[in-house]
């Protein structure tokens, strides 16, 4: 190692070996929100790869302390879109995706409300369901939702609203994409499932 | 105005109002649920693998 490495130069191992531990941490929450941008585990653990590397090489431009979870998630985001925009055939792939997605979570001990809680959220517009996945899952505050997608809080929480009430509409009707299959009570399940979850907390 | 609405009405529209509000907490709470599972998933070593090549340990070059 040479004297030049350490202090304030770039490539300091210590900064790094900081960073790196944080960005380790932030994997699994990456990989949570690729996979509901992109509807298919396989693609959105490459999205999550390849955002993960970038926020990597961009290390240097990389504040500590300050929150790399926005930080990186907007990498992620931006990494999807510009992926998306080269990808002629995306709309196609999307809805090859989400038929995977629909067979890959097709378990039969799973509780059926999240399944179609899923192929609800995918009839959303793509801003809408981003900004309700990062502030209703993600645990982002409006602020940083609007930071990451890179609009005005106003939006954001107009974007949120509209997409609540789109997911509870849609869900109510049982107007979700079932691919013939029957259409069952979505909302009683989802009702029912959220009660027994909060009485065991 | 809300002075000429009925107090039937009325107590219906409170009760819409509160079920509305139970069905977005149920919502949210799968919601959250939905993001969860996969965050609570074993991360794949891939994602651990790459970052390790990505730069070779301090003092090789």
């Amino acid at each position: 190692m040479t004297e030049t490495q350490v202090g304030r130069s770039p490539f300091d191992p210590q900064r790094d070996t900081l960073f790196k531990k944080e960005l380790v941490t932030l994997i699994p929450h990456l990989r949570a929100f690729a996979r509901t941008l992109t509807g298919d585990p396989t693609a959105a653990d490459d999205l999550a790869q390849d955002a993960m590397m970038k926020a990597w090489d961009a290390r240097a431009s990389f504040q500590l302390g300050t929150n790399m979870k926005a930080w990186t998630f907007m990498i992620l985001r931006n990494q999807f879109y510009s992926e998306k925009r080269r990808s002629w055939r995306q709309s196609q792939l999307d809805q090859e995706a989400a038929e995977r997605t629909l067979v890959a979570v097709d378990d039969p001990e799973a509780p059926v409300a999240l399944d179609e809680l899923r192929l609800s959220l995918g009839m959303l517009p793509a801003e809408q369901r981003e900004a309700l996945i990062l502030v209703g899952a993600g645990g982002f505050a409006y602020e940083e939702a609007a930071e990451i997608c890179g609009c005005a809080v106003g939006t954001v929480k107009s974007r949120v609203s509209r997409a609540r009430r789109a997911l509870q509409a849609i869900l109510e009707a049982g107007a979700y994409d079932r691919d013939g299959r029957s259409a069952g009570d979505a909302m009683g399940s989802i009702l029912a499932d959220a009660e027994r979850l909060s009485s065991l907390r | 105005m809300i002075e000429h609405v009925p107090m039937e009405d009325h107590r219906k529209g409170a009760a819409a109002l509160d079920e509305a509000r139970l069905r977005q907490q149920a919502i949210g709470v799968k919601l959250r649920q939905m993001f969860d599972e996969v965050v609570n998933e074993a991360v794949p070593d891939e994602f651990l693998d790459i970052l390790r090549k990505a730069e070779p340990p301090a003092g090789e070059k």
